[in-house]
């Protein structure tokens, strides 16, 4: 390891800003305002950092970049190991960008424990790019894990009304789904003698075992995604969490789920991921059509875009285990682009829950009247939710659906009607609070947004338009490893197969 | 020519110091005039700080001992053996009961009852654990058992003005005469059918059998043995006590009851389950992984409905002898020393935990419902962060310790394909999560109704924060623990 170890620096770098904020002491405004501006410079700086990652990223190799080892647990054979290949940095990226982003859009929202309030989200800064960085089955689960901490107490202490039940609810369901995943790997340990990811993937687990294994990672990543049916803590989480606690939720906690199919339950299973598939299949599209209904039907507006989060990504684990190249890389491209655009709506919500404490659609109406910039703003994020073309959302949903044509027309079909359920709800929700008239007495003083709230969306406007209007700068960073994911897919696959013929 | 043999006391010296110390205290104490109640409470608190001063330099004594490079000592023809394994344990025990008395001091002067004969009885109880740990014989285990029980006895009734204490001391007392009496029975039992008292004796004598099936008689006396010893630990169903003397006894002795005993216990029922009865280990193993698995389940699923934080940790207790249990019916090198991980975690989580709760104080009065906690972190957070990471850690929630307590536990039960205890095992711990998170919630999501006093004496504050240091950056360095643990484990199993 001769580089600089630039991910261990990204990975903890918010670290050292939550102790640096644990020391302020003194009057409790001033402590506030420093912990806000050290939460946003470490932050800030730590985007930056990571755009060396993809200004110096080779998209030539599949193999993993700025890579680190280093003793840790040697009776166990663990290491801590780190490494981005072309799946996983981009995700990095999105981490470190929606974190500032939360900062500044709690910025004036939280007034109570600030300084908790900040030491727990660059905690969780650190615990989701080490989950994206691992490169050890060990170190990824204590990362996955981790994340729980943090986002319960962001649930729990900043919180709603039903909080406490909402925070309970979230940290149950996923730690009944990992546990599971714990003991496969164990098992994974002891068959293949590692606990390293790139070897495992080398590894050709016994066919007879993979199933077990694939299902207690299922067990896990089904519920992050979350899948229809173990989704129902999300809305809860969602509606009860503190706007930019609902931004992180969507925008990367959701991310792990498809991130861990792509990263263990594909290279690592291939013949039970073929088994499986169908299973994948079925849940979705039940998620893809049930959660978008169930969207139409919803009274608060948070929870409306919860249950367009589920839905779309009915679509990631649609795109991901169609196992072509278009399909990944739509699975993945939608996980980013819903990754700005699901959080930027949950942005827009806190920009008027702010103002009037209130989720309830109904209790909005005729916004345009007072609020264009708003209404603007809410309408780009609109459309690249429905996946408009010239959106990221676009991108995403349609090389999905080219994967699942190539694989299976009628789960193509199925699932692209949720591209127009999608239009239907978030239409009928646009409607609904931006356009009409301005009748309600309390709106008729709502005051269009503050200079720091554009400041907030720029860079989500920014990036959505690009990645609708010149995806090639992602694409061209995930398609050297996702072609290389499906080589060694079929190859581990035929190889199977050798040895199912020859055992016969 | 000497005259006469001199026994070679060396591998028992921690032991004999031990001894000396606390009767040296002992007298000490009964011959210093104390004319009024404040200065016998500083007699007490200074022999308290003497038997710390012993238990450090038992320690240094343990490690000089243990340290020689034998793989085992024995003393006493053979009734006594110092091994790694042996070491170990001490340690932690000493490290446990050291820790529980620095805590205890504040509490006792508040409570009125710091009197001299606290520190010497728990130095006395020491000297029967480490007896325990140590022993290598059915009668030396006995001994050390009942030593370390009879200070145990008292210690928990010491509070003696008060009913709750008293019974609490009654009950423990009773119900512990009678496991000793069933240990008692089942180990003449293993003497009637074998002629041998001695572990290494027994341990050569079933290693010759191979798969051979042993007497009817002998596995007879084997279950009354696991079944004193399970009540020991306090593992279902020999539990019963557990709740009600941790809820009954003082704060610092439920503390000192919930650490030493139940380390040096469950070193005791690895000692003679791994090693005179090693051979049979499909005799026993199912009796092991049917206490570990009841013992989960139950430890999970009552302490959801408690209370009263005393005894939601002795159900939480119950719960974590229940994945020790799980390493133990593992009854591998691998399976010990997941153990001992998890032990040697457990040791700090509880310790810290009960420094927290020594800490409760509302008006210069104890309280120890759940629900006085509301709202510490506003009124005390330091106490609240301290008491919050012990609680995600005996939920084993990584990157904190205690995860890595099971997580060593759960890779033994892996290797040996018990998949149907592991998984009952993590299923359990997401019930039990429940309750730890409990009382994060009350500390951080509740509002403050009455603050609890200010401020958190400076033991305690010392002891929370050196703890909850361990706890929290463990997994930047967890070789020291892991290797230890790795050759006591090897050399339990290597002789």
């Amino acid at each position: 390891m001769t580089h600089f170890p630039i991910l261990s620096l990204i990975t903890f770098l918010p670290l050292v800003g939550a102790l640096f904020i644990m020391a302020v002491r003194g009057d409790a405004t001033v402590v506030a305002q420093n912990a806000r501006s050290v939460a946003l410079w470490t932050s800030g700086v730590n985007f930056l950092l990571s755009l060396v990652l993809w200004f110096n990223f080779d998209t030539a190799t599949a193999a993993f970049q700025f890579e680190e080892k280093a003793e840790w647990m040697p009776v166990f054979n663990v290491t801590y190991h780190m490494g981005v290949d072309g799946i996983s940095m981009l995700f990095v990226l999105l981490t470190t960008l929606l974190t500032p982003v939360c900062v500044l859009a709690s910025w004036d929202s939280i007034k109570d424990r600030v300084k908790e309030y900040m030491i727990a989200f660059l905690v969780m800064e650190t615990m989701m790019v080490g989950m994206f960085c691992a490169l050890d089955m060990v170190l990824f689960y204590i990362f996955f894990e981790g994340v729980l901490l943090p986002m319960f107490l962001i649930i729990g202490v900043w919180g709603g009304p039903r909080r406490v039940y909402s925070a309970f609810k979230f940290f149950l369901y996923t730690l009944a789904g990992s546990v599971l995943m714990l003991l496969a790997m164990l098992a994974m340990y002891f068959d293949a003698g590692t606990t390293d990811v790139p070897a495992l993937m080398k590894h050709a687990f016994p066919v007879a075992m993979q199933p077990w294994l694939w299902l207690a990672f299922f067990a896990s990543f089904a519920v992050k995604v979350p899948m229809w049916p173990v989704h129902t803590w999300l809305p809860d989480a969602h509606v009860e969490a503190p706007t930019a606690g609902s931004v992180i939720l969507a925008g990367v906690l959701l991310k792990f789920g498809g991130y861990g199919f792509l990263r263990f339950s594909l290279p690592m299973f291939p013949e039970a991921t073929v088994m499986f598939t169908p299973l994948i299949y079925t849940l979705s599209i039940v998620a893809v059509i049930y959660t978008s209904l169930v969207a139409l039907a919803q009274e608060d507006m948070k929870k409306l875009i919860a249950y367009s989060s589920v839905a779309h990504m009915g679509f990631v684990t649609v795109g991901a285990f169609t196992l072509t190249v278009q399909g990944i890389e739509g699975a993945i491209y939608q996980m980013l682009s819903h990754g700005v655009v699901s959080a930027a709506l949950f942005l827009v919500v806190g920009v008027v829950y702010d103002r009037m404490h209130s989720r309830e659609i109904a209790a909005y109406g005729g916004l345009v009247h007072r609020m264009p910039a708003y209404s603007l703003i809410f309408m780009l994020f609109m459309l690249a939710s429905v996946g408009l073309p010239g959106t990221g959302g676009f991108v995403g949903e349609f090389l999905v659906l080219v994967g699942a044509f190539q694989a299976n027309s009628w789960v193509a079909l199925f699932t692209a009607t949720g591209v127009i359920l999608g239009a239907v709800y978030m239409l009928f929700l646009y409607r609904r609070v931006i356009f009409g008239k301005l009748t309600k007495e309390s709106l008729m003083k709502i005051a269009d947004m503050s200079p720091r709230e554009m400041a907030v969306f720029a860079p989500l406007v920014v990036l959505v338009l690009w990645m609708g209007v010149y995806p090639s700068s992602f694409l061209d960073v995930m398609h050297v490893s996702v072609a290389d994911l499906l080589k060694n897919f079929e190859a581990a696959r035929a190889a199977a197969e050798t040895l199912a013929v020859a055992a016969n | 020519m000497p005259l006469a043999e001199v026994p070679n006391l060396v591998p028992a010296l921690p032991e004999i110091f031990l001894a000396c110390a606390a009767m040296v205290l002992l007298m000490f104490g009964v011959f210093q005039k104390s004319p009024n109640a404040a200065e016998e409470a500083n007699t007490a608190r200074n022999i308290g700080l003497v038997a710390v001063t012993m238990l450090v330099l038992a320690v240094l004594l343990v490690a000089m001992v243990g340290g020689t490079g034998e793989a085992s000592l024995y003393a006493f023809g053979g009734l006594f053996v110092v091994d790694p394994f042996a070491s170990f344990f001490k340690v932690l025990v000493l490290i446990g009961s050291g820790l529980t008395l620095v805590v205890s001091g504040d509490y006792l002067k508040r409570q009125g009852i710091a009197r001299f004969e606290y520190p010497v009885l728990v130095l006395f109880a020491v000297i029967g654990m480490m007896m325990m740990i140590s022993a290598n014989d059915l009668i030396s285990l006995y001994l050390g058992l009942e030593i370390q029980s009879l200070s145990l006895y008292i210690i928990a009734a010491f509070q003696r003005e008060t009913l709750r204490s008293t019974e609490a001391g009654l009950k423990y007392f009773v119900l512990g005469s009678v496991a000793s009496g069933m240990l008692l029975y089942g180990s003449s039992m293993v003497y009637g059918f074998t002629g041998t008292t001695s572990f290494s004796v027994l341990a050569e004598m079933f290693a010759g059998q191979g798969g051979h099936t042993p007497s009817v008689g002998l596995i007879f006396g084997l279950v009354f043995i696991v079944a004193g010893l399970a009540f020991k630990v306090s593992a279902v169903p020999f539990h019963m006590w557990t709740p009600d003397v941790y809820e009954g006894a003082p704060t610092p002795v439920t503390a000192f009851f919930a650490v030493a005993p139940k380390i040096a216990g469950l070193a005791l029922f690895i000692r003679v389950l791994t090693g005179p009865f090693g051979d049979l280990v499909a005799q026993w193993q199912q009796i092991v992984v049917l206490l570990s698995i009841a013992s989960m389940v139950l430890g999970a699923f009552a302490a959801i409905a408690q209370n009263d934080i005393k005894r939601l940790m002795a159900y939480s207790s119950i719960g974590h002898v229940g994945y020790a249990l799980i390493g133990l019916a593992v009854g591998d090198a691998a399976g010990v020393r997941g153990v001992m991980v998890y032990m040697s975690i457990y040791l700090f989580m509880n310790v810290g935990a009960f420094a927290c709760i020594l800490a409760m104080r509302r008006g210069d009065e104890m309280v120890t419902q759940i629900s006085d906690l509301a709202g510490l972190s506003k009124t005390h957070p330091l106490l609240a962060l301290g008491l919050a990471v012990f609680m995600f850690s005996m939920a084993g929630i990584p990157p904190l310790a205690g995860f890595f307590g099971k997580l060593w536990i759960f890779l033994a039960a892996i290797d040996a394909q018990l998949y149907t205890l592991a998984i009952i095992g993590v299923l359990s711990s997401v019930v039990a999560a429940f309750y730890y998170l409990r009382i994060v919630k009350v500390m951080y999501f509740d509002d403050v109704e009455e603050s609890l006093d200010q401020p958190v004496g400076r033991e305690i504050s010392l002891v929370v924060l050196g703890t909850g240091l361990i706890i929290l950056l463990f997994f930047v360095y967890p070789a020291p623990v892991i290797n230890g643990a790795q050759a006591a484990a090897a050399a339990l199993f290597a002789g």
